[in-house]
């Protein structure tokens, strides 16, 4: 069981103390939990993909805030391998919505609908 | 009470903004909204790259992520957004059954963050006392395969290639389908 230590000055000092990986991870987890569920819930084909962007986004904070100096000092640090990752993250997202884009507005000229509920199939 | 600590003002800013447009765009149902508020939370992410040091990959965030792929979203939207496909209600159900999930889940994330100590940062004298280094020459160097930062560690010359072809051919791909077809029988839009 791990469970915190019930330290009310854990958040009384966010403005006076250096932050850390923690609030940067939650951050991140928000982004990630916000995409996901719009993955999840949306029936516009490009707020799915508006989801996955999000998703992307939270991972790549987390690889910034684990490679970053400011935030955690000891020998389990990224270094710079975290701003590589989240370089070639930006890349494949790109890409990522290049494609999908594509079979977004193929879908739309042929079904006329741009619902992911229409879907179920996917012939070209 | 000791002074305010500017960059953490500044974290708890764009943490703030960042979060709060993420969430709007899951809430928003019109999708031209969505875009608007996914652009303002992926310019708000970049800023904290800049906090946490990392300044090239928080321009390239703001050059590539909100300058080129959302642009390319927005174009998504302005070629799709017929009148009865702007505004698409979740229903219900998927509601109550996604913020359960995402609750529990973000619960879970972030009560295991910040049960690790050593996240939780780190004394401010020290934080003050790290030189600022720049991150632009290492980088390079990284993806050319010779770290100047860590010799030890391996370098990113292969993934490089490989996620440059990638691109290249995740381009000519996504122009190939997205092609307008003349010889399919006239569809009348």
């Amino acid at each position: 069981m791990i469970n915190l230590p019930a330290n009310p000055m854990l958040f009384a000092n966010l403005l006076t103390e250096p932050v850390g990986v923690a609030h940067y991870v939650t951050v991140g987890a928000v982004l990630f939990v916000c995409g996901a569920l719009c993955m999840a819930t949306k029936r516009n084909a490009l707020g799915v993909l508006m989801g996955i962007e999000l998703v992307l986004n939270g991972a790549n904070l987390n690889f910034i805030a684990f490679g970053s100096p400011y935030l955690r000092s000891d020998a389990h640090n990224l270094g710079l391998d975290g701003q590589l990752m989240a370089l070639f993250v930006i890349v494949l997202a790109a890409a990522e919505a290049a494609v999908a884009l594509a079979i977004a507005l193929n879908f739309y000229n042929n079904h006329d609908s741009i619902d992911v509920d229409r879907a179920a199939q996917l012939r070209g | 009470m000791d002074a305010i600590y500017w960059p953490s003002f500044f974290f708890l800013l764009f943490g703030g903004l960042a979060c709060a447009f993420a969430v709007a765009v899951l809430l928003s149902s019109n999708i031209v909204r969505m875009a608007f508020y996914l652009v303002l939370s992926l310019a708000a992410t970049a800023g904290l790259m800049f906090l946490a040091g990392a300044e090239f990959v928080g321009a390239m965030q703001l050059m590539i992520y909100v300058g080129g792929t959302l642009v390319l979203l927005i174009f998504g939207v302005m070629l799709t957004s017929q009148e009865r496909f702007v505004e698409m209600h979740t229903w219900a159900g998927d509601w109550v059954k996604g913020f359960l999930a995402g609750g529990a889940l973000l619960f879970v994330l972030i009560y295991a963050a910040f049960s690790i100590p050593a996240w939780r940062g780190i004394e401010r004298a020290t934080v003050e006392a790290i030189p600022a280094q720049k991150s632009v020459t290492p980088i390079a160097m990284g993806l050319l395969g010779a770290r100047t930062d860590a010799p030890d560690r391996s370098g990113y010359l292969l993934p490089f290639e490989i996620v440059s072809v990638h691109l290249l051919v995740v381009l000519v791909g996504a122009a190939y389908l997205a092609r307008a077809k003349r010889s399919r029988e006239s569809k009348i839009v």
